[in-house]
């Protein structure tokens, strides 16, 4: 196609500087190399080197990697990654395509209100998310306790969120931060699903199940598979919340250590650059073996 | 019969989402009555203080001496300024930047240009925690430790914002006004900025928050980077309180509140380009 006419775009194209385009990306270009693909070498050799901060190091090989194998810490937290993971999505994705289905309802009122009022949360970064829900699970003071008190009398207004449930409790924050922003994408989502398709449905008898499984899925399926492979990438990268949730710790018996905060424990405080950057590398390979397959899976469904 | 109870089905979806919306703003209203509560009343009542006053609150107990105490005493007023220069400061050079680079791999076909494409979108992938040990010893190496400059350079290459303005030039910039700048004798980096990114005003106001919103919430950047106190953005400094602080649990909703204000009001102005900003990509594909 693109030779069919090389005549006129060439004449077209003739019409700037060669050097123009490169002028442009030169800024982006510097920067990315130097910060972006410069560090990104750096961090396949400094996965095979144990550091001593970031001025000494010394050539261990695979070590690293063995060594993660074993590494009780690791499996801890890779254990409550995983776990916070699943469970975040199973809660949050079915949560938001509901909100999302009810604020999209012809008739309702002040619609754009309430978008803003699920929204809201997302807008609040994570250490200052975590710095409000330290408080609000709090014992006996706390609002969630509190709540649940007067609520439930039977519920005992000195358990400790942040000491039995650690994982259930970042479970939670993040649900009250994230679930308005999944909305907003299943919301754009549905404006899309073509309106009289839905209503010469319900003029042929199909129920609002039938509407939605047949209609209404389909035309969302995309976006609901963006939302669980965004979800699991950030659940992946989990962090500053239980971070400062637990006071600058990865809580009682590591109840709260993440993978990314092991990177950090590891590579901030013990000062193992290399061991950090294993970890990394282990991260970045789930993540990828899932972007893959996210993409072969709605290859498949078109 | 069927229409009454639509109209009943319709009643209960207000109340499930007026229900629903009260649940999500409810850990606001408590961290903003905490913020102007004293120690004491922090305990004695969950929101407002009990009294005489209007609808039974007692409002001559709420106090605004935590906020005072935040500006007086600690260093939070710094804190605050160091934010906003670094998140304006790296918000307006990542936008520059990552539109310039759209723009040159939308509107012009050079050798290079799909392969540089695809090193941008295969950028998108990478995940920010396997740079971190990596990114730190560059830093390290290039002598930008605990200095701005180590925060704002790296963020100067945002390969999300390039592919972001590359989709937008794509759609919005029309080759042919560009060419008829071009025979009107305009200047290459004139047509950019006179001609060029006015068109794409929504995607700039978008990614412009985008930027200054991960810059202000970002933490554990500066807490790697940084060193000097004087020199900490709200998002590290307002979680050192509590180490200081700990059982001065108005004071903390007070920083924390003041932290997440300025953004939530800068949303506010931009919300509209903010979320087209957000779902354009996901949706349009």
């Amino acid at each position: 196609m693109k030779h069919r006419h090389p005549v006129l775009p060439r004449a077209s194209i003739r019409a700037f500087p060669a050097w123009t385009p490169w002028l442009f990306l030169t800024p982006f270009l510097v920067v990315f190399t130097l910060f972006t693909l410069w560090p990104l070498t750096r961090s396949l050799t400094l996965s095979f080197q144990q550091t001593f901060g970031p001025g000494a190091s010394r050539y261990v090989g695979l070590g690293n990697f063995q060594f993660l194998l074993q590494d009780p810490l690791f499996w801890k937290a890779t254990r409550n990654t995983l776990i916070f993971t699943v469970a975040s999505v199973a809660l949050q994705v079915p949560l938001a395509l509901g909100l999302a289905l009810l604020l999209n309802r012809p008739g309702l009122r002040g619609r754009a209100f309430l978008r803003l009022v699920f929204f809201s949360p997302s807008l609040v970064g994570l250490v200052f998310v975590g710095m409000l829900f330290a408080l609000v699970f709090e014992k006996r003071t706390g609002l969630l306790n509190t709540l649940l008190h007067t609520v439930i009398p039977a519920f005992d207004p000195d358990f400790g969120w942040l000491h039995s449930s650690i994982l259930t409790s970042l479970v939670l924050a993040a649900l009250w931060l994230y679930v308005g922003l999944n909305m907003v994408y299943f919301l754009a989502a549905l404006q899309n699903v073509p309106a009289d398709l839905i209503e010469a449905a319900s003029i042929d008898g199909a129920t609002a199940w039938q509407r939605f499984r047949h209609i209404v899925l389909p035309e969302i399926k995309p976006v609901a598979g963006l939302v669980v492979l965004l979800s699991i990438v950030g659940s992946f990268q989990l962090f500053e919340l239980p971070w400062v949730l637990l006071d600058n710790s990865s809580g009682p018996d590591n109840g709260g250590l993440t993978l990314v905060m092991y990177l950090y424990q590891t590579g901030f405080l013990t000062g193992d650059l290399g061991y950090a950057s294993a970890i990394g590398w282990v991260i970045t390979l789930v993540l990828v073996t899932l972007a893959l397959l996210h993409r072969r899976i709605m290859r498949r469904s078109e | 019969m069927k229409l009454r109870l639509h109209r009943f089905a319709l009643i209960g979806v207000h109340v499930l989402l007026a229900g629903f919306a009260l649940l999500m703003l409810l850990p606001f209203v408590w961290m903003l009555t905490a913020s102007l509560k004293t120690k004491l009343d922090f305990f004695e009542s969950l929101f407002f203080p009990g009294g005489n006053g209007l609808f039974g609150v007692a409002w001559d107990r709420l106090t605004l001496e935590n906020y005072r105490r935040l500006g007086s005493e600690l260093a939070v007023p710094r804190a605050m300024l160091n934010s906003v220069f670094l998140a304006s400061v790296t918000s307006l050079g990542a936008t520059l930047t990552a539109a310039m680079g759209g723009y040159a791999l939308a509107k012009f076909s050079f050798p290079g240009r799909e392969w540089l494409t695809s090193l941008v979108v295969s950028a998108l992938i990478i995940p920010a925690p396997l740079l971190l040990a990596p990114g730190y010893q560059v830093l390290f190496q290039l002598n930008l430790l605990d200095s701005y400059a180590g925060l704002f350079l790296p963020a100067l290459a945002p390969p999300f914002g390039v592919f972001l303005f590359r989709q937008a030039m794509l759609h919005s910039v029309p080759a042919e006004l560009i060419e008829a700048a071009r025979i009107d004798g305009a200047g290459e980096i004139r047509i950019f900025f006179a001609l060029v990114l006015p068109l794409v005003r929504p995607m700039i106001g978008a990614f412009l928050l985008i930027t200054f919103l991960g810059v202000w919430n970002n933490f554990i950047q500066p807490q790697v980077v940084l060193q000097s106190p004087e020199r900490l953005p709200l998002s590290v400094a307002i979680n050192s309180l509590r180490g200081i602080y700990g059982a001065d649990y108005g004071l903390i909703m007070a920083g924390t509140l003041v932290s997440i204000a300025p953004v939530m009001c800068l949303f506010l102005l931009l919300q509209k380009e903010f979320i087209s900003g957000l779902t354009q990509g996901a949706v349009k594909g």
